[in-house]
């Protein structure tokens, strides 16, 4: 083999060996890579115990509810199959909204109650102008007409 | 009429081909840019979830996927030159380097600026966000190994390794959003299709090309730095214009 | 539209402008390195030139 062929190989085995070893870190780590937990699986108690962790999914439509002093709020996060009631003190960011994604972090309280001590929204990769949402809703309104959908927010925007 | 490829690897061939290429991008990338900012601005829509808040992904993407690219393409030209042994192609790595770190700084910085005001933090320990702040290491660690080393050829090639080696991190940035829960949202351009307003897609692709040809320029004037700096004792040098007056 | 509107970005300013002036801030300060280094690397190619008219 010429100096040239053998330099060829070593570096393939290098990013081979390599490659596979951040893979299986990568692997190992899985769990805490991932950012948040979704409900269920803090209902099936995958979440740390007794320390914080963050919790993601949607807020649920109609769930967002002040308490008198303007700062405490309560929802409930759900993945569509599961959903957790959260209590937050604070402020929200611009983007909290029922039906919209958020990130909250804090601790698994007793009586399964999740109390926030940040709150975080995820927004989506949708962008879409003023207009168009309106044609959007308009259309799902007609659709939705017949069997008369109230998940459908009704104010259109402005 | 095939052209001779090698000729243009010779870097005294090449440095008079990339002083004729800069005016060229370099102009390129001002028209582009201050046609990108007037989509950007003035004819894009507000957004409906963000308001003009969105209006920051038009420089947020670019850099974004150019830290990305050009990493890609800096590993590539340090690969070839220490497979063939090209000095040549070890420059051009070289060159890439300070663009990409810059562009993979401005990707963070935006990204912070963007993130406070939408998400409600300036940074999370998202997978997105941590491996783009890895990519910015890998450059920032490619320049230092490359500048600790005095002999230049030694040094490409150590710092050839390291640029291979870390190029593992890009599809691991592109695709994290997808293997992992992340705060970070999806990708609104995907090879399937967009889901983005079309005046917007205009605005991200115009200033796209416009960070894009500069990135080209400024990288290419770079190299003509690095070619006179490791080339000083050659014949031709000491022949050129600009040296003899 | 009037342009104190234009610039109060309704109301994300610091965000937007703070974003592109960090981009404008880092393009110049990029072009203005590579031109100064331009510029030692041939004074340095200078200092030997003329060292080498010297010698001979």
């Amino acid at each position: 083999m010429k100096p040239r062929q053998r330099k060829f190989v070593y570096i393939i085995f290098a990013l081979v060996a390599l490659g596979t070893a951040i893979g299986l870190v990568l692997y190992a780590l899985n769990d805490n890579i991932s950012l948040y937990f979704t409900p269920t699986q803090v209902l099936n108690k995958e979440a740390p115990h007794g320390r914080g962790f963050r919790m993601g999914g949607l807020v649920v439509m109609d769930s967002v509810k002040r308490q008198s002093d303007g700062l405490t709020v309560h929802f409930s996060i759900t993945d569509t199959a599961k959903s957790m009631p959260v209590v937050y003190k604070g402020f929200l960011p611009d983007l909290f909204k029922e039906g919209k994604g958020v990130v909250v972090h804090g601790k698994l309280e007793a009586g399964n109650v999740f109390r926030a001590d940040e709150v975080l929204a995820k927004h989506d990769e949708n962008y879409i102008a003023p207009e168009a949402a309106y044609a959007m809703k308009q259309a799902a309104k007609g659709q939705s007409a017949v069997n008369a959908a109230p998940s459908v927010n009704a104010p259109a925007t402005k | 009429m095939a052209i001779n490829w090698f000729k243009y690897s010779s870097p005294s061939t090449f440095y008079g081909v990339a002083g004729k290429m800069v005016p060229w991008f370099a102009w390129s990338a001002t028209i582009l840019f201050v046609a990108g900012l007037y989509i950007s601005f003035f004819v894009a829509p507000t957004d409906v979830q963000q308001s003009e808040a969105y209006r920051i992904m038009f420089i947020h993407v670019p850099a974004s996927i150019l830290s990305m690219f050009i990493y890609l393409v800096m590993a590539g030209y340090a690969a070839l030159g220490l497979i063939f042994n090209t000095r040549l192609s070890s420059m051009m790595a070289s060159a890439l380097a300070p663009t990409g770190a810059l562009l993979a700084f401005l990707s963070l910085w935006t990204g912070a600026l963007w993130g406070k005001p939408m998400w409600g933090a300036w940074w999370v320990w998202d997978a997105r966000l941590t491996s783009e702040l890895i990519l910015l290491f890998l450059y920032l660690g490619f320049i230092a190994l490359h500048a600790s080393i005095d002999d230049p050829r030694r040094a490409d090639r150590a710092s050839a390794l390291l640029a291979i080696i870390g190029s593992v991190n890009v599809p691991i940035i592109y695709f994290s959003v997808q293997w992992w829960n992340t705060l970070h949202q999806g990708a609104s351009v995907k090879f399937t299709g967009t889901s983005m307003h079309v005046a917007m897609q205009q605005g991200m692709y115009t200033m796209m090309l416009a960070v894009w040809s500069y990135a080209i320029a400024v990288s290419l004037l770079r190299v003509r730095c690095i070619i006179l700096e490791r080339e000083c004792k050659a014949q031709w040098v000491s022949e050129l214009a600009e040296v003899r007056q | 539209m009037n342009w104190g509107e234009f610039f109060a970005m309704n109301g994300y300013a610091w965000y937007i402008w703070g974003s592109y002036g960090m981009a404008l801030l880092i393009f110049i300060i990029e072009i203005v390195m590579v031109r100064h280094r331009k510029m030692l690397t041939l004074q340095q190619l200078h200092l030997m030139r003329n060292a080498e008219d010297d010698m001979t």
